[in-house]
Order: C-alpha cells, then structure tokens, then sequence
C-alpha cells in the first residue's frame, strides 16, 4: 500500500493526494491527445502522405480542434433508441478506461532493489495515483466494465448495424479476455505480488517480466490486449465496409466523442499496462544520479520512452495489417492464445515448483516442454479424427449440402 | 458519519435499488442492467469489508462474466421489446416465485437472529479470512488445503455446464468438419468411398442388381436451401 | 482508533478522486457541448442509420446461439482464471502439492474446451 496513507494522515497528506490525482489526470488527457496526433502522423509517414499539418506546429492541436468541432454538432438520440441506456452507455466507455490508468506507476526510484518511494512535501509515497490491494486485478474488472459501454451502445441504439458490431465486439472481448487473465497469471507467477508497484520493483535491473516469463505470455498479452481494445487488426467492431461505423453509428456530437476519446485512453493506458507487467515500468538505470533526476526525470523519460513504443506499435498494426475475419478472430483466441497461455502456465509453475523443491532444472524445462508439445499433438489428432468420426453420420451429408450451396 | 458507516449505506442503496429494478422493470435488458448495479454494489461492500480480492472477482465474473452471458440469452432469445405481461407460459410460476422468495427470506432472517455472532463473527467458517493481511492468500490458505474437493468439483461442474450447452446448441445436422481444411472428406469418407467402390466392384461381378439404400439419411435433402 | 482515516480510505482515497476528476471531465464537456451546440428537429434526423433508405423491419435481430456458447466457455476461463490467481501468487507455499491440484483442475477444464472443439462449436462457419 502507499506509504503516503499507511501513517498519520493529515491535511498535507490529502494536497499531496490531489496533486497527484491532477497531474496523472492532466499527463492522461495530454498523451491521449498526444496520441491520437502521433497515430495519424505516423500513419501518414506510412502512407506516404503529410497528416495533420494545420492546426498548431506539425499539427499538434489537430486533436482538440477535432474535439471543438464535435461540441458545435447537434446532438442527435434515434426515435427507436433507449433514451436512458443511450446516454449512459458513453460514459460507461470512458469511465473505466480513465480509472485503469490509476494503478499505472509513472515513475520513482526502482533501481537497485529500491521500490520506488518518492518525497513529495515531505511525505514518502508511489509515483501512481493509487495502489490498491486488488492491484493489477484493478485493470481486469474494469476492462470487463468496459465491455459493457460497447454492449450497450450497440444495443441502445435500436438499429441494426449497431447491434451487430456491439454483439461481434462483446464476444470478441470476452474470448480475448480470457487469454489477457491467464497471461497476468504467469506475470504474478513471477512475482507473486498483486500490487503493479510491487509488480515494477520486482523487476528491478533489467529482470523484466519480459524474459523472466519467457516472452511467450507477453506476445499472448500484446494479441489479447488489442483484441480487448478494438484495435485494428481486430476492428470488426466499426468494420466500416460492412457495418457503416459499428457500435456508435448512432452517435454524434460530444457523445460519439466519448467513445473516441474511450479508445484512445484506452490505448495509452493498455501500452501503460503492458510496460509495468512486462518491461519494468518506470524502472532503469540511473548512473549514480540521486535526488529528484533520479526519482522523477529519469524513471519518467523511460516510462514514457516504452509507453511510446507500445504507442508506436498500435498504429504500426493499425497502418500495416488487414482486418481478421470473424472465423480466424475466434479462432486465434480459443484454439491458439489460451491453450497456449494455459500451457505456458503450467510450464512456468512446474519450473516455480522444480526450483523450489530442488530438482534439476534444465531436466525440468525438457521434460515440460516435451510433456505440453506430446499434448499440443495430442490435442490435434483427437481433434482431427474426432472431427472424423463425428462426421461418419454426417459427412456425406455435409459433402452434399456444400455443393448445393455452391 | 464514519466512511465506512457512509459507504455501506450508499453500497446498500445501490444493491436495493438494483434489487428492485431486477423485479419490477419491464425490459429483459433494463433488469440486466439492474443486477449489475446490485452486483456491483456487493463488491462495494466487500471492499468495504477489507475483502478486496472478492470484490475484484465479484466485478470480474459477475459482472464481466455471467451477466454479459444473460445479455446474450436476451439478444439471442430476441425478447428486446417489453415483454408480453398477460400471457403467462407457466401458470404456477408467480404464486410459486413468491412463497419461494418468502421462504428464503424467512430462513435467511431465522439463521441471522438465532445464530448471531456464528453467521458472520470470528466463530464462523471465515474466521481464516478475518486475520490481517490480504485477504487473496487467506483465501488461497483454505482454498488448496481445506476445501481441494470442493475446488476440483468446481472445475467439473464448469466443464459439465459447457457439455451441456454445446449439446443443446448444436444442431445435429451440420456439417462437423471443415470442409475448407479437410476437402476431401473426412478418412471415413475416404474409407467409404473405397467400400462403397469394392463393393459396386464386387456387385458388378455377380452381375446382380441391387438397390444399395441410402443409409446416410439426409436431414438437409429437400431442406431450406 | 487512535487514527481518524479508515483503511477503506487509506485505499481508494486517490481512486475516488480520480474518478470523481473523470466524472466532472465528462460532464464539463458534455454541458460545453451542450451549450454550443444547435439543436435544428427534423423528423428525418431521428430514423435509424440505415445507409440512407427507410429501415426495414424491426431493429433487433436474433443473434444467433453460438455467441452463447463462446460466453459460456468465456465464464469457463473466467473462473479459472479467478482460482489461478491466489495459487500463482503463493506457488511455494503449497508445493507439488499444490501443483498435482492446480494440474487436475486445468486438465478438467480444458476436457470442456476439447469437448466443445471436437463438437465444433469453437468453428465460426
């Protein structure tokens, strides 16, 4: 828990609380502004084209007059829509995707085993809005929050193409969400700590959950976790060709800003996310500096450097890959992400355990991998020649029908 | 007021009010909505409480879980609109709902006052989660020594649900393989195939004519196409 | 107690402001816009979107079964997950013990995923 609270609390303590609820919220609004410029930059440059060059210095300001614009449009609520829900459902986006980046360390002193405290006014505390004991269980009740902001959306709207990307979205994020879970299991396999400060300083020089969890549940986490935001390649919510603009085709005004704002945030905070789960957070080496470059301008420029990467990423998918189809989707996440985080799991326990208990590692490690490949090929050939048989009764008439189909 | 005082109040206003719209509004997914605020307002309380690895899996499988699940049966059985209130498929259903209601809530109060301190105090089942420290390991120290049958048959009752949904989903005449991976058929097909040429061979030879039933059955033959 | 803040405070606190600072975010913006913004009825503007033709039918469409079954695999994992989490983060302490149990209670579960991927419900057709 935060230092800060865990003494006497006076008022001192409280300002230092507000100061830091309003500079994490100010840094929020700014990255995702920041974001959404850099994104079309960079996918401008990928496009060989200029981007917004406008409003401000190489187009800076694009996004907030892109906001202001959206405030001077008229609001608009369908005839057929859920008056209540309809309103609601905005805010159900955003709210979540803003409270996620709480637990998020921004930055503090981490090297050398230290665990990040910081002096403000004279009262030691974590560079992180909050660190709850629910810690990085935090993110994943409010991604299955989020879900509904999208749910409802479509629902609400009391039009089809809505409904039909809210549906395609909901059960997209739910099976993502599934692989998401199982891969922050292995991360507090590592650490065994709820808690994202204790979950940063447990990766302390360069012992980063990265390699430390053998890189597969970080690829699994980065899949899953643009699946959880909608982002392409996984944006069959708005896939404009066939559903005209998805979930909040309805939507206008600040309302439809919400939702893009929603994305946007939550595409920082995810980046934030996978860089205190998997790289060390704010952590780094600090060449013997101490005092405040070290407690603050140091762990920030590395946060935001990684962050930045993530960011990069993002819109490198989004300007590089074409969007799944439904079928390839669903079956990335069940048949490939979380039979493969599951094994991965089991690997990373019973070499916890083999440590642990003593035995020969290495053996160990052989011994699993060989064990949970036996069971992928396991999993294929029941898979197949049940298929097969299944299909005894079946088959013929499957034959037959896609022929007449064709 | 004390804050806790405070938030059990509100948390407890929020599962009441979520309670009642659950049972009073009309539109299936208005009640849904409804049993999310009550949902969330137990995991309010159990922050309250101190018990914040319960409130986090209250969020996330409850609310994140088996109510996006209820939305889907709404979507799916298509009852969007409000639903027919005169025409009642099961007649006994209200009166029946009602005693049931009662009855639990007698029990439930008869339980409370008789036992006191034993339903919710330190002599209770949860005495290992009222000792300080997170409550994830308390949980964790009962949970995979004390009650191992009761996790293991969670994991058989969770696997028994799914069973039981893909057996009532599936259609039975749907093709079972992908034709796109396999496109010769399956190695049944293949086999048949080889059998069924063998044996036109063999009937060939004896110079027989036989009309060779269509064993298969075809559920699809003269079908919606 | 000698200390007048309760540990619910201690914790959330900052959460709660947080969020209070987001709520006041989205209805700051939402009554700016609602400010400026004009408001010009026509009954045209309130038809649902339907690429520019009048709606046909009614707006909801009977999503089909298997988004059910991919729910309920979902609560499946979901669970699981949930119960993973207190092991993952005391592994040592209960050993191979613990490990031969948490090994049962995954085979058990993914006996549900090979189910329902033999039966071919997981294939999207």
């Amino acid at each position: 828990m935060d230092p800060l609270l865990s003494g006497n609390v006076d008022l001192m303590t409280v300002v230092v609380v507000l100061l830091k609820v309003l500079v994490a919220f100010a840094g929020l609004l700014v990255a995702v502004m920041g974001m959404v410029w850099f994104e079309r930059k960079a996918l401008a440059d990928m496009e060989n084209r200029f981007g917004p060059n406008r409003a401000g210095p190489f187009g800076i300001l694009q996004t907030l007059a892109d906001g202001m614009k959206l405030s001077f449009k008229e609001d608009l609520l369908p005839e057929k829509a859920d008056r209540f829900v309809f309103r609601l459902a905005p805010l159900l986006a955003v709210i979540p995707a803003f409270l996620t980046f709480a637990i998020v360390p921004l930055a503090g002193n981490f090297s050398n085993g230290n665990d990040g405290v910081v002096e403000i006014l004279g009262h030691k505390t974590f560079m992180q809005v909050a660190d709850p004991q629910m810690g990085i269980l935090w993110m994943l009740a409010m991604s299955s929050i989020a879900v509904y902001g999208i749910v409802l959306a479509g629902w609400s709207s009391g039009s089809k193409y809505p409904l039909l990307g809210s549906v395609r979205a909901s059960a997209q994020m739910v099976s993502y969400e599934a692989a998401l879970g199982l891969s922050i299991a292995t991360v507090l396999l590592i650490g065994g700590m709820l808690s994202t400060n204790q979950i940063v300083a447990g990766q302390y020089g360069l012992r980063w959950n990265l390699w430390m969890t053998g890189i597969v549940p970080f690829f699994i986490f980065i899949i899953a976790g643009t699946a959880e935001l909608n982002r392409p390649p996984f944006d069959l919510v708005e896939a404009e060709q066939e559903l005209v603009g998805g979930f909040h085709t309805e939507y206008s005004s600040m309302r439809f800003a919400m939702f893009f704002l929603a994305e946007f945030m939550n595409a920082v905070t995810m980046s934030a996310i996978i860089v205190t789960l998997f790289l060390g957070g704010p952590s780094g080496p600090t060449f013997g500096i101490t005092g405040w470059i070290s407690d603050y301008v140091l762990p920030f420029i590395y946060f935001f450097l990684k962050v930045l990467l993530f960011l990069y990423m993002f819109a490198f998918f989004r300007g590089t890959l074409p969007r799944f189809r439904y079928d390839q989707l669903m079956d990335l996440g069940w048949k490939f992400l979380i039979p493969l985080a599951l094994g991965w799991f089991l690997l990373l326990a019973t070499v916890r355990v083999a440590a642990d208990q003593g035995w020969n590692l290495p053996l160990t490690v052989v011994v699993c991998l060989a064990v949970l490949a036996a069971g992928a090929g396991l999993l294929r050939a029941a898979i197949r020649n049940s298929e097969h048989a299944e299909a005894m009764a079946a088959g013929s008439v499957a034959k037959d029908a896609s022929e007449v189909d064709v | 007021m004390r804050v806790e005082m405070f938030t059990f109040l509100l948390a407890g206003a929020i599962c009441l009010g979520g309670a009642l719209g659950v049972v009073l509004l009309k539109n299936p997914v208005h009640n849904a909505l409804s049993l999310v605020a009550t949902l969330f307002g137990v995991a309010v309380l159990f922050v309250n409480q101190g018990a914040y690895f319960l409130a986090a899996i209250q969020v996330i499988v409850y609310a994140g879980a088996i109510v996006i699940l209820f939305l889907f049966v709404i979507m799916l059985l298509g009852v969007d609109r409000e639903t027919d209130e005169g025409r009642e498929p099961l007649v006994a259903q209200r009166p029946l709902a009602v005693a049931t209601g009662l009855a639990i809530l007698g029990l439930s109060l008869v339980a409370l006052l008789s036992a006191g301190q034993r339903a919710t105090g330190d002599k209770a089942d949860l005495a290992p989660l009222n000792q300080p420290g997170p409550d994830i390991n308390h949980l964790a120290e009962v949970l995979f020594t004390r009650y191992v049958y009761a996790f293991e048959i969670t994991a058989v009752l969770l696997t028994v649900a799914v069973v039981g949904a893909v057996v009532l989903s599936k259609r039975t005449n749907e093709p079972l393989i992908d034709l796109d991976e396999f496109p010769e058929g399956t190695v049944v097909d293949v086999r048949r195939r080889a059998d069924d040429a063998k044996a036109q061979d063999e009937v060939d030879a004896d110079a027989e004519v036989v009309a060779v039933p269509d064993t298969e059955g075809d559920p699809q033959e003269g079908g919606d196409d | 107690m000698s200390n007048p803040l309760s540990d619910l405070l201690r914790s959330y606190l900052a959460v709660g402001l947080f969020a209070s600072l987001g709520f006041i975010l989205v209805g700051l913006l939402l009554f700016l816009s609602w400010l400026v913004r004009p408001s010009r009825p026509q009954a045209q503007k309130y038809i649902s979107y339907e690429s520019g033709v009048d709606p046909v039918g009614d707006m909801w469409s009977q999503s089909q079964v298997r988004y059910y079954i991919f729910a309920l695999l979902f609560v499946m994992f979901d669970v699981e997950a949930v119960f993973i989490f207190p092991w993952a983060t005391r592994v040592e302490l209960y050993g191979v013990f613990g490990l031969v149990e948490m090994l049962v209670f995954i085979g058990i579960l993914l006996l549900g995923l090979v189910y329902a991927w033999r039966k071919g419900v997981l294939r999207w057709a």
